[in-house]
């Protein structure tokens, strides 16, 4: 198949990189710029879980956490029946920047996904982690 | 109108034009008004758009008082259009196009009065 595998995006956060972890990885940082409501046992092989109110929700598990540079997590892919085995692979890079910190995402997986279901979930992350990262800085500006 | 007024149809107003903004909440707005409410997954069948994006999307209207989710179990929650902040865009739409249409209007009289 001839379509990317990978998303990644990087964006500079006025922020140190212990504070935008905690927006990462707690329940708390989660649900206030990502999902509506959130939890999340933080050790790889840990299970973590986004909801909104319109019922949608995700399952995710912890992969990498190497606190405050790495958290890496795979999660359901949202085309797929829920017990489908795919998942696609999200990791979070944390550099400091000055006082701020460089933030890079990278998800994988997207070449293991059926052709129709392919665009709609590449194209939806592709710009699904553009808004997210702007709620991200939004979120972190504001508390 | 009172400075208070004002301010709020200007807050409304922001909110409705930041929700119109983006394309994928136009096309879920449009779906709502011309079909009717409708759930998230729903949605997510008509429209290009997966269902993280929609949930998001619903947070997001439901916040700016755009839709109004109808009580009910939650996969089952049918999401309906509202209208009076659309009204309130337009009339702040209507008060600029105001302002513009005067000195034309202007114009236009010293025109033909010059003809």
């Amino acid at each position: 198949m001839g379509f990317p595998d990978r998303i990644e995006r990087t964006v500079a956060l006025a922020h140190p990189p212990a504070r935008v972890w905690a927006a990462l990885t707690t329940a708390e940082g989660l649900a206030a710029w990502f999902g509506e409501e959130a939890d999340i046992d933080l050790r790889p092989g840990g299970a973590a879980r986004m909801r909104w109110a319109s019922g949608y929700s995700v399952e995710m598990r912890v992969e990498r956490v190497e606190e405050p540079a790495v958290f890496g997590f795979t999660w359901q892919i949202e085309e797929l029946p829920d017990d489908d085995p795919r998942r696609t692979y999200v990791e979070f890079t944390l550099e400091p920047d000055g006082a701020g910190t460089r933030l890079t995402v990278v998800e994988t997986g997207f070449a293991q996904l059926p052709e129709d279901a392919y665009r709609k979930v590449y194209d939806g992350h592709t710009q699904g982690w553009a808004s997210e990262l702007g709620e991200l800085a939004t979120y972190l500006d504001a508390a | 109108m009172p400075p208070d007024l004002q301010a709020d149809i200007e807050a409304v107003a922001e909110q409705v034009f930041a929700a119109l903004a983006d394309p994928s909440r136009r096309d879920i707005l449009a779906a709502l008004a011309s079909g009717g409410p409708a759930t998230a997954t729903d949605l997510a069948a008509r429209l290009p758009i997966t269902r993280q994006a929609i949930a998001k999307h619903l947070a997001l209207l439901t916040e700016a008082g755009l839709v109004t989710a109808e009580p009910g179990e939650r996969r089952r929650i049918r999401y309906r259009l509202r209208s009076a902040p659309m009204k309130v865009a337009q009339q702040f739409l209507a008060a600029l196009a105001r302002d513009w249409d005067s000195p034309l209007d202007a114009l236009k009289e010293h025109l033909d009065r010059g003809a």
